[in-house]
Order: structure tokens, then sequence, then C-alpha cells
């Protein structure tokens, strides 16, 4: 049975679960979903908001519960749920006394009503204490179901999700594809997904994942692989990058534009993610060697600096000379320093390029805040690389050569040495590693794939200005490396998608978009710290338990002297 | 011939003079050991022998070459490598990563050969993972090369971090505890590995030990620090007699009981 520090805990949980929902409220983001429908005129993503919450608290409250009986489960969930449901209740009840829009503008009767399922503040406030009592059993309940059928629930629900959040791109996308178009036509209502189609997508990828999920996976090992599997995995790479060259023919113009800014930061991620991932050197600077490489080809190419002007092509060498000689020029100084100052030292370098960038001292040079104009597009030929559908391959070029080698250095002599920088520096020294030859290099390599960046986006904007250069592109390069995974190639890409490319999709939400970066970091960090697409051994490093030989055979028994 | 040469070495954190004024002088082929009660200052004197600490006074040599000063990167260039007290494997990295990580001064492939893969590369770096894995079964980890080393049972992680040492082909090796932290039959073993790495690979080996069965069994000459300071120095036999070791361990009421005993 239930004894009195548990319930302690359920109630706590239940209270923090309805403070969480009633701050989405106050914050505007329910009202602001619950516009966006995910199945036409049924569940809208305010609706997924307001009770996602329930559910996963149910389902973690229960989680913790000694006793896993269904009895016990289930009173845990539905309690919290109960709980955090008359919390969330009381906040209709208390905008209708006093007046809160002052100081909180989202509290609005709109929101209000939303969360009395329209039926007033008592009624209403006693259905919601309802519903979120079912749906924390329901989560809880869902701890009991077996593993497998329960991640394919969780991968048909996501999917689904996504499909009707991405409906209004994906119809424009499908448009483009005539006649099979009609197809795919009747997944789509006037806004989100018909129920047919939610149906269709549910099932269809709950059974998929279901029965791939049922082959056995190898442990994430690193192990040298079979021929067979070399080819597999080539092929698996030349397919993507097929499908890489062929995306903006599928997708169309608007999606082209947003591959653009997607592409370069997978760019700046690849880079950063040799100093952060390969190295372990936390560098916060990382947008000055962008800046640095669009303002080069910005001084050297624009007629407006009439200092001289040069092609995008003859001036590329030299934002790539000067991104290096940069990073070198950074990694001097900061050699000594390890973790938090590392990180300070390069706050401050970042900073300091925007603030040149900025300045009046500067400003016959690099036009102050207005910034530098008519930056030169590329040719090949005669032809100007100029619209988005035509920088993307160039972009994709670059992405391609500098994918090439972060993967080729990883595995080398020198990514050795990174890594074993990374693992334990005074040890790496004395195995007779250069300490200061082995981070220059690593600082310089990270800088040259950022100045390749910053030289690109500057001709693809035909322009550049400090406020682009800000501290936050750095905290995003970051930010997509964390979630794609340290120390992963395959990880910059997928969390340069994730972060970098849905915002562009959800304009809408885009308000909200830092509270759900950071919620996103929050739950990354905390649900899965390998990322989303791991490095193997980082996969071992953090998730130690899914590896059966990680206990030693013989714990020594004998503590050990201090030093002697 | 002597191997390495300290003489007057002194180092000081803030006031405490962690060692002073201490010589020693380990011979070519020669197993040597250090020993003293806790805090007496031997790893420190490990650290300033591979360059990790600078000495404020006196010099080191390797073979009549200075190495005071040096970095601890040169210095393992030099010939000199060593392992640690508490095991510091590069814990995420392969046991054949590791080995090749200790092979580093002996690789010549740079960034670019990296990138490119050209065939001097790749002949290279198949030669360092024959070498890499040689080493492995030489320390008996053959098979287990592709675990993280973190993985591996304690006594293997000892003997891989010896591996890791043996990559770099030092001419002295300095072992800080090997045996700590392990059975006696593990202890035994570890014993018996030391001595024939000195046969078969003709290094010179100095150890700090704590376990005396270890020291006595397999030195040829024993320094005893306490306090920093040498106190004394001998074979086996010798040192077991000496009344100032004695007390350095046990106090002084029981080095003259000791000694009245064995009157």
């Amino acid at each position: 049975m239930t004894n009195k520090s548990t319930l302690k805990q359920l109630f706590s949980a239940g209270l923090i679960n309805g403070g969480i929902i009633i701050f989405l409220g106050l914050v505007g983001m329910i009202e602001t979903f619950s516009q966006r429908d995910i199945v036409s005129g049924l569940v809208s993503m305010g609706f997924i908001l307001l009770f996602l919450p329930f559910f996963v608290f149910g389902y973690s409250i229960a989680k913790k519960e000694p006793d896993q009986s269904l009895r016990t489960v289930l009173f845990a969930g539905g309690l919290t749920g109960l709980v955090a449901g008359f919390t969330t209740a009381l906040l209709p009840i208390l905008g209708q006394f006093v007046n809160i829009r002052d100081m909180f503008m989202n509290a609005s009767p709109t929101l209000y009503s939303i969360l009395n399922f329209n039926q007033g503040i008592y009624l209403g406030g006693l259905i919601l204490m309802i519903v979120s009592g079912i749906i924390g059993a329901l989560g809880a309940g869902f701890l009991l179901i077996p593993p497998r059928l329960r991640n394919a629930f969780l991968q048909a629900v996501v999917w689904t999700v996504l499909l009707g959040l991405m409906r209004d791109l994906l119809i424009v996308m499908i448009a483009r594809w005539g006649a099979i178009s009609y197809i795919f036509r009747w997944i789509f209502a006037s806004s989100g997904l018909t129920i047919t189609g939610a149906l269709v997508i549910f099932f269809l990828v709950g059974v998929v994942y279901y029965w791939r999920s049922g082959k056995k996976q190898d442990l994430p090992v690193k192990k040298i692989l079979s021929k067979k599997q070399k080819n597999i995995r080539f092929g698996k790479l030349v397919a993507a990058v097929i499908l890489m060259l062929l995306l903006p023919q599928i997708l169309g113009i608007y999606f082209s534009e947003i591959l653009d800014n997607v592409g370069i930061y997978i760019l700046m991620g690849l880079g950063l993610n040799i100093v952060i991932g390969f190295a372990g050197l936390l560098d916060l600077g990382y947008v000055a060697f962008f800046a640095i490489g669009a303002y080069v080809v910005g001084v050297l190419t624009s007629p407006e600096m009439g200092v001289i002007q040069i092609t995008f092509w003859q001036a590329l060498p030299f934002a790539l000379l000067a991104s290096v000689t940069a990073g070198v020029i950074l990694g001097l100084p900061v050699l000594k320093m390890r973790g938090d100052y590392l990180a300070i030292v390069t706050l401050g370098f970042g900073e300091i390029i925007r603030l040149l960038s900025l300045s009046d001292w500067l400003r016959p040079y690099l036009g102050g805040t207005q910034g530098i104009q008519r930056i030169a597009r590329p040719f090949i030929g005669s032809l100007e690389l100029k619209t988005q559908g035509q920088l993307y391959y160039l972009i994709v070029a670059a992405i391609l050569i500098a994918g090439f080698i972060a993967w080729r250095l990883k595995d080398s002599h020198m990514g050795r040495s990174w890594m074993a920088m990374r693992e334990d520096e005074d040890v790496a020294q004395a195995m007779g590693i250069n300490l200061v030859a082995t981070k220059l290099s690593a600082f310089a390599t990270g800088a040259f794939f950022a100045g390749l960046a910053g030289a690109i986006f500057a001709a693809k904007l035909s322009s550049a200005y400090p406020q682009s250069m800000n501290l936050m592109v750095s905290i995003n390069v970051l930010c997509l490396i964390i979630v794609g995974g340290m120390g992963s190639i395959p990880g910059v890409f997928v969390g340069a998608l994730v972060l970098m490319g849905s915002p562009e999709l959800l304009r809408e939400f885009s308000e909200f978009r830092y509270l759900v970066y950071g919620a996103l970091l929050v739950v990354m960090m905390l649900v899965r710290p390998e990322g989303l697409w791991p490095e193997a051994r980082r996969k071992l490093e953090l998730h130690e338990s899914m590896e059966p030989d990680a206990l030693p055979n013989d714990i020594p028994t004998v503590t050990e002297n201090p030093a002697g | 011939m002597a191997v390495l040469t300290a003489k007057n070495v002194t180092k000081r954190f803030g006031g405490l003079d962690a060692l002073q004024k201490v010589d020693l002088e380990v011979k070519e082929h020669a197993i040597q050991s250090i020993i003293g009660p806790n805090g007496a200052g031997k790893t420190t004197f490990f650290n300033c022998i591979t360059g990790f600490y600078n000495p404020e006074e006196g010099e080191i040599l390797l073979e009549n070459k200075l190495i005071t000063g040096l970095s601890s990167d040169r210095v393992t260039r030099l010939g000199i490598s060593r392992t640690y007290q508490n095991i510091r494997l590069f814990k995420n990295m392969t046991a054949v990563e590791n080995i090749l990580v200790g092979m580093h001064p002996h690789l010549k492939s740079g960034m670019l050969g990296g990138i490119l893969r050209d065939s001097r590369t790749n002949r290279d770096e198949k030669q360092a993972l024959d070498e890499a894995k040689r080493i492995l079964q030489f320390v008996g980890l053959a098979g287990k090369g592709d675990m993280m080393s973190k993985n591996l049972p304690y006594g293997a992680q000892r003997r891989l971090e010896i591996g890791r040492a043996l990559a770099n082909k030092p001419r002295l090796l300095l072992l800080d505890e090997p045996t700590a932290g392990m059975n006696p039959s593990e202890t035994q073993e570890m014993t018996n590995f030391i001595g024939h790495l000195r046969d078969s690979l003709g290094i010179t080996i100095l150890l700090i030990e704590h376990q005396m069965r270890v020291v006595m069994g397999i030195s040829e000459l024993i320094t005893v620090l306490d306090f920093g300071q040498k106190i004394a120095e001998g074979t086996p036999a010798e040192i077991q007699k000496n009344t100032r070791v004695i007390e350095a361990y046990l106090g002084r009421g029981a080095a003259s009981g000791l000694s009245e005993a064995t009157a």
C-alpha cells in the first residue's frame, strides 16, 4: 500500500505538474498552440501541450513506485493527475476573482475556456480534474505495457504529431509532384491531418516500428566491420548523399532557404564538433571565426569598401587563412586553460570580434552597424550562384568536404591525440603528445570550417552585418552538437535539422523558440545525455548499465594509498 | 652505467619540502625500488623525473642528458615512460587505442596524411596496429583490443597501462605501485611479470611499491624516502635490517624493540 512519504511525493509531483501547466498557460503557449490542429477538429497542439504533462508525470511517478502492481501504479498515476488537475483548475478560479491580466497578459478568457472545456470554472474544473486523473493513470499504466509495444506506440504518436505539424509545408511540397500528389491528398485536412490520415499514419508507423524492433540489435561497441557491413554502410552513405543532392528538387523553394540555413549550421557544427566533441575544448566564441570568414570575403569582394575587389573564389582562400590564423591566435593564450576558464576566455574572444565589427574605429573598413553590402556571389563558369537552390549545392559541396575531413581525422593519429587529450590532458602529455600542437590544430581545424561557413553565408546574403555575428550563433552551434551527440558526425546533421530546421518549419511558435530550446536541452540532458545520434563510445560512457561487462570481475579490496 | 641520475633534487609546495636534496642513481637493466611511508614524496619524485613537476633545485639526467625543466612530452620522447598509482587509462578509448596513443612519439603521419590516407600513412598505421596488437599480446590482453578500457577487469587495466607505457619504447620504465589493490596471487603474477619485462625487453625499471613482499623479492636496490628525504639505500637485505627504516615505518619504540630482539 502507498505509505505516507510516497503520498507526499505524489502530491508534490502533482503540484509541480500543475505549476508547469499554469506556466505554459501564462506565457501564452497553450493558447497559441491550440490554434494549430494536428488532427483536424479533434486534437490541437495546445491540447497535446496541456495533457502531455499529466501523462508524463503519471508515468514517471509510477516508475518510482517500489511496488509495480497494477493497482498501486494506477493509483499513484491517477492521484498525481488529480492533484495536478486541481492545481491547474485553480488558475481560472483565481482569474475570476482577481484581475491578474495586468501582470500576465496571456491569462485570457480564451485560456480559461480551454482549461475548462467551455464548461465554466466549477464544472469545468471538475471535468479537468477527472480528465487529468484518468490521463495520469493512463500514463502510469503505460509503464506496465511491454517495452517493445510501448516504443512502437511512442514512435507512432511522435510521427503522427510531426506530420500533423508539418501539414502546411507538406501540402506545398506534394503539390509539386503533379498527379502523384492525389495519392496523398486525403491524409491532410484544411488544417492538420484528417482522422483517417492520422489513424493510418499511426498504425503504419506503429506496426513498422514494432516489426523492426523485433530484430536483435548489436550492442554499441566499437568494432572492426566486416567487408559486407562496410559495403552496406557505404551504400547508405551514398544514398544519403544522393538524397541531399535531390532535396531542393523534391521540396521546392521555401525549403531551399531553410536547407541553406541548416546547411550552414551543419558546416559550423562539424567544425565545433572537432573542437568540443573530439578534443574536449569548450569554445563559446566560435562565432568569431564565422564572422572573420564572412567579413574577409565582404571586404575583399564588395565594391563599397574600395580596397580591392576580387571574386568570391579568389577571396575564399584569404577568408580561410584569416580564420585559421585567428584560431591559432586564440589558441595561444588559452593553452594553459581548461574547462570553465577556457569557456570564459573564448566567450570574450567572440564578443571582441563582434564589437570590433561594430566599432566606429573600424567603420571605414568594416562598415560599422551598417555592415558590408553588395558582396560578390560565387560564379561557376558564367553561372552566378544566387538562388537558394543554387547556393544549396555550394553548401552541400562544402559540407561533404568538411564531413570527409572530420571523418578521416577522427580515426587518424591526430584524432586519437585529440581524444586522449579530452580524456586526460596530463596523461596525454606524459604519453609524448605535444599539447600545444594538438590544441592548436583542433582550434585551427574548427576555425577553418567556421570560416568556410561564414564566407558562404556572406555570399548567400551578399552582405555581412555585426548583428548576425552574435553570441546566439555560438550557443546554437553548441546546442546542436549537444542535442545531436558530442563527437558524433551524423549527430551534427541530426542536431542541426532538429534545432535549426524545426523552428523554421513552425514559424508561428518562434516567440517560444528559446523556451522550447531550453526545455529540450534540459530534457535531453536528463533522458538522453549522449544525444540523438550518439557516437558509439559515448553511448557506452553514459549508459553503462547497458553493458554486461561493465563490472570489473575483481574489485580491489584494499583501498589505495594517497600520494606517496 | 647509470640510466638515470638525480642529484640534489628539491621540490617545494609552499612551505612544505616535498623532496629535500634527494640523490638517486638507477643502473642500466636494473630493477630498483623506492619505498617509504605515505606522504614520503615518492610520487612527487616520479613527477619530477617525468617533467610533470619542475624541481626547485637539483638536476636529473637521463644517460648524461639533462632533463630537468623539459615538459613531460619531451621527457617521454627521450625515453622515460610511466604508469600511475591510481590507474589513469583513457577510459573511453579501446584497449588498442590506448596502446596507439602510447606509441605517439613513434608515429609520424601528420594531419594531411590522416585526411588523404596516402599509401605511406596507411602503411604506417597498419604497422602501428600490428605493433599494438603485439604489445597487447605481450601484456596478456590478446583479443581484448576492441574493449573499452574501462570495461576491462582491474588487473587487466593495470597491465594495459603498462602496455601503454611500453608502447613508448622507453629505456626507463617508472611503475607507480603496480600491485596496488591486488590480491596475493595477482600480486605474485605482477611481480613475475615485472621481472619478465626487464629480462625480455632489456629495459630498466624503477618502481614505487608498498607491498614489502614485492619489493624485497624483485629489487636489486632499494631507496627509502621519509618526509622528502632519503634515509637509506641498499640491497633488500640491508634495508630490512636498517633501524632508521624500521623507525620510519613503525615508530621509534618499535624500532628499538625490534633491534633488541634481533640483537
